[in-house]
C-alpha cells in the first residue's frame, strides 16, 4: 500500500497517495488549476508554467524534527515564487493557494503572453468552441493586452505535417503535447521541436510526414487549434454537432468512440457523420482511438448503398419490395430445408448473429463464420474471464504475443501492450518476421512459418521463457493470423489454449484472438463455426449471406456460388457476391442502428444510431426476423434490446446482459470531456456505458484440427517460393476504400521481400513481381525470411493461407 | 347666448377641417413613393464585401450561433488561392437565413467578426411559400461594385493569408 499524504489545497483537506502532484490532487476534490502543458496520461515537462500556485510547507524544527507550532497549527512556510502544480508532488502538511492574488496575477499574466503570439482567429478555427486556451482566456487571462500588436509573431497557417494533420504554426503554444503523445504513448517519435524561443516550430521527421496511426489523437490532446485533421477542416463548429455513442467496428479491440453529426447541406439534407471522437473507457481504450477508427467512418454514407431490396428476375437482379423479396427468399430457404446454412461476417451485432444462428438451427442449417482466423471455441471456453484490463497489468503478469503484428491488426491493443510492458510486464512476442511490438518485449523468438505449433508448444522448455510463461502470476496470450490460414490458425489456437488451459475463469488470464472483424469473437460465443472448404459447401446450398463477400475475396468462392442452390445476400453494396446472388436484401449501416458488438477481450458493448437510416433499408437482425416470420418462426425483430433479452436467456455466456446493464457507468480516472477540456483533451466522458465482460462458459476443448500442414510441406524447394498472408492496417476493405485521406495511405498492393531474396528474383523496390497470376509492387523489408513473400489480405490478391507458389519477375 | 354655442362649436370644428385641407398631408403613397429609413433600421440581411469583391463572410457560423430564433445556417469549406471567395483559409459554402423565423435583433450583426453581415433596408419581405423565406447565400450578398471581381477570384499566394481584418471598433 502506498502512504497517503494529507494536505490544504484553497482551504479543502484532502488526503491522496505519496506522489501525486498537486494538480491532480486538486482535480480529485473539484479544483481547477490551469495548465496547458501537463497531461494525465504523461509524464509532467512544467513547460508552459501555466500551473503555477503558492505552495507552502509545515516548518520542522531542525534539531527536534518535529513540527513548530503556530499557535496549535503547524507554522507554514512559503516559498519566495510560486511553483508548477503539475511537477510538485504533494507532501504531507502541504498547503497550496491556487487562487491568491499572487498565484491569479501570475496565471493572467501567463495567459497574456501566449496570447502576444497567437493569432486570435478562433472565429475560423476548427478548435475554436471546445479549446483549452480560448476557456482558460476566458476564465482566468486579462481582456486587454499590453504588448504592441504590430509585434505579433507571424508564421505559416497552412502545414501539412501528413495527408491527415494539418498545423498551423501561428497558433501552436509549443506546449508539446503532441511531441510527448508521439514519444510516450505512441512510441513513434516522429514529430519535434524545431529552432528556438520565439522561432520554435513543431516538424515532422519521419517521410510520409507523420508516419503514426496514432495521429489523429495528437489533434485531441491539443490545447490550441494547432493541429486539427483535415479530415475535419471546416467541417463544422463543435457546438452545432450531435453527439451519438458509438463503438469502433473495424478491428477486435472495440474502441468506444462517439460519432459527431449534423444534418447539413452537403449531404443533400441528411444527418451526416463529421467526425470520430475518441470516448473514455480506461479498460479498452483509455481516451485514445487510432486513424482507422478515426477516419475510416465514410462507408455508411457512400452514394454506392443499397437502398432497396433486388431479386433476380430473367437472370437480371432488378428492384422489388420488400414483401416480394422476403417471400422468396422464405420460400426458397422452406424448400431446401436443411440444406441450407448461414454465412456470416464478424461485422454483424451480437443480436444479427444470434438472430441468424436461430433461423439456421430452426431450418436445419449450419451457422457458418466467415473469416480466415479459426480458434473461437477456445477463445470462448478459455478466453480471458471478466476484470480482465491491460491497463492494469504489469509486474507478474506476462503477455504472450503469436503469430500477430498487433501494430497493423490492432493497433490499440500494441498500445496498451507496449505500456503494460514499460510497467514491468514481460512481454514475449513471438513471430515469424520483425514486427512493431517486439522493440518493448522481454523475449523475441522467431520461427519459420509452418512451425508455429511447435514453436509454442515447445516455449515452456525454454529456459527464462519457460518460466516466464510458467511462473507468471498472470498469463495472457494473443494470437493472431499472420501468416496463417484457418487451418494454421485453429491449431495455433490449440497450442496456446493448452498454456492457459489451467488458469482458465481468472481475471487477466487467458486466450484472445487477434481478429479481423469487431464482433467476430460474438460469433464465436454464439456457436458459429468456421468452415475450412467452402467451395465445397456452396455446392446445391441454399445459403443465406450477411454482410461477406467471399466471392471478390476468392474467384474459387465465386465459381463456387453459381453453382450454389439459390443464394440470399444481405449487404450494404452491391458487391461480388451480391451480383451472384438470387436475391439481395438491402441492410443499415451499424452507424445507423442498435446493436451490441463483443470485442476480443470478452467485452459486449452497445452502439446506438447516429445516422438516419438510407433509402428502404432495414437492421440486420429485423430482415431476418422477418424471413422467419414467413417461415412460420417467431424470432425477435422489434428492437435490439428484445432481441439480447431473448440472447441471454438462450445463451450462457450472454445470461443477465441486459442493455441496462451495459449502459452502466462509474467513476474514471483520469476525468476528461467536461467542462475542463485543458486537462484530458477533448476526447468524451463515458456517460453511455462501460459494457460487461462476458463470463466464462466451460465448453469442449477441441482438440486441434487433424489437417494442420507440418512445417515440412511449406519448405519451398529451390524455384519456389513461401508466399503467406499478412494484414495490413490500411487495406482495400471498402471502409477504408471510401475515406478519401486513408486511400492516400493504403499505397499500392505490395509483395514484402528480403532484400536478398529480392536480387535473386532480379527486381529492386518499387519493381513488380507476378506470384499465383496477379501482379505486385515490390517492397524491400530486412525483417522478412529469405524466399517467404508477405502478400497482403483484402488487397485483390487471393492468398488466404500459406501457399508455396512461383514468383517471377514481371 | 345658449342658441349661438352650438354653432360657434360647429364653425370652430369646419374651420380645422379646412385649414387642414391646406396642409401637406403625412401620409405617403407607398409603393409608389417610399420613405427612407432612420440610420440603424434593422431589415433584412445583406452579406457585405470588401472593395476588391472578396466576400466579408469567412463562414464562421458565430451568426448561427448568436441567433435566438435559429434562422440562420452556415456550411463551411476551405479557400485555395486558385478558388477565393473570401480571405484567409475558410469561407461560407452554404449560408441561409430563414426570414419567417428571424426576429431582426441584430444580434448576427454583434457576433460577426468581420462585419460580414448588416440588416440592411430592405423590409419588403412577403413570401407566397415557406421556402421562399429562405434565402440563400446568392440572394443575399451584395452585388459586386463597378470595378471590383466577383468571387471566386484567383489570387496571389501569401496575399490574403488572413481571415479576420484589423479593425476599428463600429462608431454607431
Amino acid at each position: 500500500m502506498t502512504k497517503l499524504v494529507t494536505l490544504i489545497i484553497d482551504g479543502q483537506q484532502t488526503t491522496v497517495p505519496e506522489g501525486t502532484l498537486i494538480v491532480n490532487a486538486a482535480k480529485k476534490i473539484g479544483i481547477d488549476i490551469p495548465l496547458f502543458c501537463y497531461h494525465p496520461k504523461m509524464e509532467p515537462v512544467g513547460m508552459c508554467r501555466q500551473c503555477l500556485v503558492e505552495v507552502g510547507r509545515p516548518v520542522v524544527d531542525r534539531a527536534s524534527g518535529q513540527p513548530v507550532l503556530d499557535g496549535d497549527k503547524p507554522k507554514i512556510q512559503f516559498g519566495p515564487k510560486l511553483e508548477t502544480a503539475c511537477t510538485t508532488p504533494v507532501s504531507e502538511g502541504m498547503v497550496v493557494l491556487s487562487q491568491s492574488e499572487k498565484a491569479k496575477a501570475s496565471q493572467k499574466e501567463i495567459l497574456e503572453f501566449l496570447l502576444t503570439s497567437h493569432p486570435l482567429d478562433c472565429p475560423v478555427c476548427d478548435k475554436g468552441g471546445e479549446c483549452p486556451l480560448q476557456n482558460l482566456t476566458l476564465t482566468h487571462g486579462s481582456p486587454q493586452s499590453r504588448f504592441i500588436y504590430d509585434e505579433k509573431s507571424r508564421a505559416e497557417k497552412h502545414v501539412p505535417l501528413g495527408e491527415l494533420i494539418w498545423l498551423d504554426r501561428e497558433r501552436c503554444i509549443q506546449c508539446a503535447r503532441c511531441i510527448r503523445f508521439q514519444d510516450e504513448i505512441a512510441g513513434e517519435p516522429v514529430l519535434a521541436f524545431y529552432n528556438r524561443g520565439r522561432a520554435t516550430d513543431i516538424i515532422t521527421n519521419s517521410e510520409p510526414g507523420f508516419d503514426s496511426v496514432f495521429s489523429g489523437n495528437t489533434t485531441d490532446i491539443c490545447p490550441v487549434g494547432a493541429l486539427t485533421t483535415a479530415d475535419f477542416r471546416f467541417g463544422a463548429r463543435p457546438w452545432e454537432m450531435k453527439a451519438a455513442t458509438s463503438i469502433c467496428a473495424q478491428c477486435a479491440v472495440g474502441c468506444n468512440i462517439t460519432f459527431n453529426t449534423r444534418r447539413e447541406a452537403k449531404s443533400g439534407g441528411k444527418v451526416a457523420i463529421k467526425r470520430v471522437m475518441p470516448r473514455q473507457n480506461e479498460a479498452v481504450n483509455e481516451i485514445w482511438i487510432c486513424d482507422k477508427g478515426r477516419f475510416a467512418y465514410h462507408f455508411a454514407e457512400n452514394n454506392e448503398r443499397l437502398e432497396k431490396p433486388l431479386v433476380r428476375r430473367d437472370g437480371e437482379l432488378v428492384k422489388a419490395s420488400w414483401e416480394e423479396t422476403l417471400k422468396v427468399a422464405a420460400s426458397k430457404l422452406a424448400e431446401s430445408r436443411e440444406k441450407m446454412f448461414v454465412l456470416a461476417s464478424g461485422r454483424l451485432s451480437n443480436e444479427d448473429l444470434f438472430n441468424l444462428k436461430q433461423l439456421a438451427y430452426n431450418l436445419g442449417g449450419e451457422a457458418l463464420l466467415y473469416t480466415h482466423m479459426g480458434g473461437g471455441e477456445l477463445t470462448a471456453s478459455l478466453g480471458v474471464a471478466s476484470g480482465t484490463n491491460f491497463g492494469e497489468m504489469g509486474a507478474g503478469t506476462t503477455i504472450l504475443v503469436v503469430a500477430s503484428d498487433l501494430y497493423n491488426e490492432a493497433p490499440l491493443w500494441y498500445l496498451r501492450l507496449k505500456q503494460a510492458a514499460e510497467r514491468d510486464a514481460t512481454l514475449i512476442v513471438v513471430n515469424a518476421r520483425e514486427t512493431k511490438l517486439e522493440r518493448y518485449s522481454r523475449f523475441v523468438i522467431r520461427y519459420s512459418y509452418g512451425d508455429e505449433v511447435e514453436t509454442v508448444s515447445e516455449l515452456t522448455k525454454k529456459a527464462n521463457i519457460g518460466e516466464a510463461i510458467s511462473g507468471a502470476e498472470n498469463l495472457v496470450i494473443l494470437y493472431g493470423s499472420d501468416g496463417l490460414g484457418l487451418d494454421g490458425s485453429s491449431a495455433l489456437a490449440a497450442a496456446c489454449a493448452k498454456l492457459v488451459k489451467s488458469r482458465a475463469g481468472k481475471a487477466n488470464n487467458g486466450l484472445i484472438g487477434v481478429w479481423p472483424r469487431a464482433n467476430d469473437q460474438g460469433a464465436w460465443e454464439l456457436g458459429f463455426k468456421a468452415e475450412a472448404n467452402l467451395a465445397k459447401a456452396l455446392k446445391g446450398k441454399t445459403v443465406y449471406i450477411a454482410v461477406a463477400d467471399p466471392a471478390g475475396d476468392d474467384p474459387a468462392l465465386a465459381t463456387a456460388l453459381k453453382e450454389a442452390k439459390f443464394v440470399i445476400v444481405q449487404e450494404l453494396f452491391l458487391t461480388e457476391t451480391a451480383k451472384l446472388a438470387d436475391v439481395v436484401l438491402p441492410a443499415q449501416a451499424y452507424t445507423e442502428r442498435e446493436g451490441t458488438f463483443t470485442s476480443g477481450e470478452r467485452r459486449v458493448q452497445r452502439f446506438y444510431p447516429a445516422a438516419l437510416p438510407r433509402g428502404e433499408t432495414k437492421a440486420d437482425f429485423a430482415i431476418t426476423a422477418e424471413i422467419a416470420k414467413e417461415l412460420g418462426l417467431e424470432l425477435e425483430g422489434r428492437s435490439a434490446a428484445r432481441v439480447m433479452d431473448k440472447m441471454a436467456a438462450a445463451v450462457n455466456s450472454f445470461a443477465g446482459i441486459t442493455y441496462g446493464k451495459l449502459a452502466e457507468v462509474s467513476e474514471q480516472w483520469p476525468i476528461v470531456g467536461r467542462g475542463d477540456l485543458y486537462y484530458g483533451g477533448a476526447a468524451y466522458e463515458n456517460k453511455q456505458g462501460l459494457g460487461v465482460q462476458l463470463d466464462l462458459t466451460p465448453g469442449d476443448l477441441t482438440p486441434a484440427p487433424s489437417s494442420i500442414r507440418r512445417g515440412e510441406s511449406l519448405r519451398p524447394d529451390e524455384d519456389r517460393w513461401l508466399a503467406v498472408p499478412i494484414t495490413r492496417l490500411y487495406d482495400l476493405d471498402v471502409t477504408v476504400r471510401t475515406s478519401e485521406l486513408l486511400r492516400q495511405r493504403i499505397g499500392a498492393a505490395a509483395v514484402l521481400l528480403h532484400p536478398d531474396a529480392a536480387k535473386t528474383l532480379g527486381v529492386a523496390a518499387g519493381g513488380r513481381v507476378e506470384i499465383n497470376g496477379s501482379r505486385l509492387e515490390v517492397r524491400l523489408d530486412a525483417g522478412v525470411p529469405v524466399r517467404v513473400a508477405l502478400v497482403p489480405r483484402s488487397m485483390g490478391v487471393s492468398i488466404h493461407a500459406p501457399v508455396i507458389a512461383k514468383l517471377k519477375k514481371a | 347666448m345658449r342658441v349661438l354655442e352650438p354653432l360657434i362649436e360647429l364653425g370652430r370644428g369646419l374651420w380645422t377641417t379646412l385649414r387642414s385641407m391646406f396642409e401637406k398631408p403625412v401620409t405617403t403613397q407607398y409603393p409608389e413613393q417610399k420613405r427612407p429609413v432612420k440610420p440603424r433600421f434593422r431589415g433584412r440581411h445583406v452579406l457585405k464585401r470588401y472593395e476588391n469583391g472578396l466576400e466579408k463572410c469567412i463562414g464562421c457560423a458565430l451568426c448561427a450561433a448568436a441567433c435566438p430564433a435559429d434562422a440562420i445556417f452556415v456550411e463551411a469549406a476551405e479557400n485555395t488561392d486558385a478558388i477565393r471567395y473570401s480571405p484567409g483559409e475558410r469561407y461560407a459554402s452554404t449560408y441561409e437565413i430563414n426570414l419567417l423565423r428571424c426576429i431582426y435583433c441584430g444580434f448576427c450583426e454583434d457576433a460577426c467578426p468581420t462585419e460580414a453581415i448588416v440588416l440592411g433596408d430592405q423590409y419588403e419581405l412577403s413570401f407566397t411559400d415557406r421556402r421562399q423565406a429562405i434565402y440563400p447565400k446568392e440572394m443575399l450578398i451584395e452585388p459586386v461594385a463597378a470595378g471590383a471581381s466577383p468571387t471566386p477570384q484567383k489570387t496571389k499566394p501569401g496575399e490574403f493569408t488572413r481571415s479576420v481584418p484589423e479593425m476599428q471598433d463600429p462608431k454607431d
